[in-house]
């Protein structure tokens, strides 16, 4: 019965933490996004230009703080261009964000090439670890703290949790529909690049070709499980997570582990098989604004 | 005459030479329109006839291609929503600005919010909102979600986000078209308290009797163009539908005799039961002859809903038998109904009636597309398809540019003539329609009103419910009055009257059971 005493050891707890960090601010990211009405898939790709910005500034400036910050600013230049797009140029929302997904893929694959020779750079320093743990998942838990109150008890957060339910509504009390998602897709862009960055720098100390690996995505079943809420999300992501601790983790009599290791892709899927339906998207969600007149 | 006084004082908003242009639509063609101040003013005018798009100019929605707005005699310029607010104008939209999972208290101050630094006082907010709602007569729980508030409360809301803005001018595009009876006679209270209050109030509406009830003044509008403006004391409802349409209309609809002729349908001790084990519509029996019109009166929300969508087989009777020619089609889903020979105009047209996306063709076919003269084995007719809507189009005179533009372009009352028109069409024996002419204006009512007789006198059958009493009263043959489920009593048409109809509406006092369920079997009528 080994592998299950792994299951409730202390470092399979540590370990699922460390694992839903970049899950759980791709999933507030999304819930971000979404909040405005605007649906980001391209958070999958702004994990991975995140996780490879963060690599390659830590490298040059030897900071993994500005390799950090690095993370965050490419996650908003892809943001940006999710938001010109759809918002502006009224593209289809999934369109742009499969667009930006190849993109991510195609562009940090060629530059780790052309940079390096190889797919794989490892990053040569990281953050001073604070309790074991690194700081970044402090500032993670911070940010959730803090989103819960910009979203519900702000008037900014109001405002953009409006759009993404009525945007003509928004509109007629003079508030305009385009600022409120651009902030949206841009905090959206932030938080999915920190999490990128902190995946690469923090978690696993090399960058390699599609490390993002469906985080994105699972980020974005996090938001839909949690039913687009902060606490939701994070409850999910942390689901996800743990199986993702446990893949390494714990290897069952019988049961191969190649199997283990599509335990969190399974549960994505069991999960939004089950939850999907009675979770109710903004109804906003892949909209354009059209103004009349 | 005081109230004279203060019309002939100069007006608060004036609106010269008016013109919008959409593509292919002169919206509104130099219009002129002035409203004084403290004044309740009626806009009427058919659907289509450019009352939304002058009240949104002046709210400052649209753009105006040319005209000029005075406000207080200054020439404004009103290019969005928000200048319109600072000169204390607010509109109450027809199709209601509200976000459904929001409070109450966020809806109404979205965007002009009560705040510390950014961080929302909820506290406050429902403080005044209370204290508004107080002045003008009701209460309001400013801590429940709006998606769980009914229709009128929400209208409510809305009313309250334009006072909480500071307005002195209220614009309603249509405030009553969504309203019960019983929430227009509050709605006409807290209009009447705004205006005690000195507020100035426009009001958009196709009903000349609202308009007669509750205004000072009212103008006319026509295809685009202002007909006139006249004050209530001068005018008549005769008058302002004829300026409405342009030419004589009837308000009465002219019935001929028809001939009642075999039984067409016999409905015994109908029962719905909903989710939590109640009866919306308890042991109703009916029965209604070729040429016949059978009414339901009743203040909505009194089981009518529930007995409509369980005889068109869109939900399920939990006891009672309903025979059609003598085979027993209670539990018969709506296309069994419908090859049965039963048309159906439902309540509410955009959620039961049409699919706003298709085109005026699909929705014309829709429910019978799968009709032999509609589609082959494997394929739709198309070319068949289009040609009956286009007959259609021409007689019922439906406005749309062609048969091929989508549902929703078309203007309500016209969306509501093709379903009419499907209905009608596909010749069925009986037809159940509700609300009839619901929200349409009086040419389009008067219209849907002959076709109906034109049926009756074929020979149809026809269970028509409806929450409008002169309907009712109009068409039917015999009316039963719904109460609480039940059919608290039923008369010959022309043995009773709207007042008697309203006591029994109202619950305060019902028929014998027996004899209810005798005369809407029609027994008595046998004896004759
Ligand atoms: N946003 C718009 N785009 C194009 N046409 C419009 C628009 N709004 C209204 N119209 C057209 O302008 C005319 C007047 O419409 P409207 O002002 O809504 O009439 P009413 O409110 O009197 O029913 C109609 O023919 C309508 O189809
Ligand atoms: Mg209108």
């Amino acid at each position: 019965m080994d592998w299950l005493t792994n299951i409730f050891a202390i470092s399979t707890l540590l370990a699922t933490i460390r694992m839903a960090v970049p899950i759980s601010l791709a999933a507030l990211g999304g819930l971000f996004s979404e909040s405005t009405g605007v649906i980001n898939i391209a958070l999958e790709g702004i994990i991975l230009m995140g996780a490879f910005a963060g690599t390659i500034v830590t490298n040059t400036t030897g900071s993994p703080l500005l390799g950090l910050i690095m993370a965050v600013v490419a996650g908003i230049g892809m943001a940006l261009i999710h938001a010109i797009a759809s918002v502006t140029f009224k593209a289809n929302h999934i369109i742009s964000g499969v667009a930006l997904n190849l993109f991510a893929t195609g562009v940090t694959f060629f530059l780790a090439l052309v940079l390096t020779g190889g797919s794989q750079i490892s990053v040569e320093s990281s953050l001073p670890k604070f309790l074991g743990l690194s700081p970044v998942i402090y500032v993670t838990v911070a940010i959730f703290f803090f989103s819960g109150f910009f979203l519900y008890k702000t008037k900014l957060g109001l405002r953009l949790r409006a759009t993404g339910e009525h945007m003509a509504a928004v509109d007629s009390v003079g508030i305009s529909v385009t600022k409120m998602r651009y902030l949206g897709v841009l905090v959206s862009g932030a938080l999915a690049g920190l999490g990128g960055g902190y995946l690469a720098i923090e978690q696993a100390n090399f960058f390699t070709k599609g490390m993002s690996a469906g985080r994105g995505f699972i980020g974005l079943a996090s938001m839909i499980f949690g039913k687009w809420t902060p606490w939701g999300a994070a409850g999910a992501a942390s689901l996800f997570g743990f199986s993702q601790a446990l893949q390494f983790r714990i290897s069952i009599p019988f049961i191969p582990d190649e199997f283990l290791q599509m335990l969190p892709y399974l549960i994505t899927i069991a999960v939004l098989v089950g939850a999907v339906g009675r979770a109710t998207p903004p109804a906003e969600d892949g909209n354009h604004f059209l103004k009349e007149g | 005459m005081e109230q004279d006084n203060h019309l002939q004082a100069d007006p608060l908003i004036r609106m010269k030479g008016i013109t919008k242009r959409f593509p292919g639509v002169l919206a509104n063609d130099s219009v002129d329109f002035s409203v004084g101040e403290g004044e309740i003013h009626a806009l009427v005018g058919e659907n289509g006839a450019g009352k939304t798009t002058l009240m949104k100019i002046l709210y400052g929605i649209y753009s105006k291609d040319s005209g000029r707005i005075y406000f207080e005699d200054e020439l404004v310029n009103i290019e969005d929503p928000k200048a319109a607010s600072e000169l204390g104008i607010g509109m109450v939209h027809q199709h209601f600005m509200l976000v459904p999972p929001l409070s109450v208290v966020d809806n109404i101050t979205l965007g002009s919010e009560i705040a510390n630094r950014g961080i929302l006082d909820r506290e406050e907010g429902k403080k005044r909102i209370k204290e508004l709602a107080n002045d003008i007569g009701f209460d309001i729980d400013p801590e429940a979600t709006v998606a769980d508030l009914s229709v009128g409360v929400r209208q409510r809301i809305e009313i309250l986000k334009v006072l909480f803005r500071e307005a002195e001018v209220l614009i309603l595009d249509e405030p009553t078209a969504v309203l019960t009876p019983q929430e227009v006679e509050s709605l006409y209270n807290i209009l009447n308290n705004l205006q005690e209050q000195g507020k100035t109030i426009i009001f958009i509406t196709h009903k000349l009797n609202e308009v007669m009830d509750l205004a000072d003044r009212v103008t006319v509008m026509r295809d685009g163009k202002e007909v006139g403006t006249k004050e209530i004391q001068k005018t008549s409802k005769n008058e302002l539908a004829n300026m409405m349409v342009g030419r004589e209309v009837l308000l009465r609809v002219e019935k001929e005799k028809a001939e009642r002729g075999e039984e067409l349908i016999r409905a015994k001790n109908l029962t719905v039961t909903n989710d939590k084990g109640v009866n919306i519509v308890e042991d109703i029996s009916f029965s209604i002859r070729e040429g016949e019109v059978f009414g339901v009166a009743g203040v909505q929300g009194n089981g009518q809903t529930e007995l409509i969508e369980a005889l068109t087989g869109i939900d399920d009777f939990s006891s009672g038998t309903v025979e059609v020619n003598g085979s027993n089609i209670t539990d018969a889903d709506g296309q069994e109904l419908r090859e049965e020979g039963i048309g159906h105009i439902p309540e509410d047209r955009l959620d039961r009636g049409m699919i706003t996306e298709f085109t005026v063709t699909e929705n014309f076919v829709l429910g019978y597309h799968t009709f032999e003269r509609y589609s082959s084995r494997l394929f739709l007719k198309l070319k068949e398809m289009d040609r009956h809507a286009e007959e259609a189009v021409e007689e019922f005179d439906i406005k749309t540019p062609s048969v091929k533009t989508l549902g929703e372009s078309l203007s309500g009352g016209n969306q509501q003539k093709l379903i009419v028109a499907r209905e009608l069409s596909q010749q069925p024996k009986l037809l159940v329609a509700a609300q009839p002419t619901r929200g349409i204006d009086v040419g389009a009512i008067e219209f849907v009103h002959e076709r109906l007789m034109k049926e009756r006198a074929r020979g149809k059958g026809l269970l028509l419910v409806s929450s409008e009493l002169d309907e009712i009263m109009s068409l039917s043959d015999r009316i039963a009055v719904m109460y609480e489920g039940e059919f608290t009593a039923v008369f010959d048409s022309d043995e009773t009257t709207k007042e008697e109809l309203g006591v029994y509406m109202t619950g305060s006092q019902r028929q014998d059971t027996e004899e209810v369920r005798r005369k809407a079997l029609g027994k008595v009528s046998l004896t004759e």
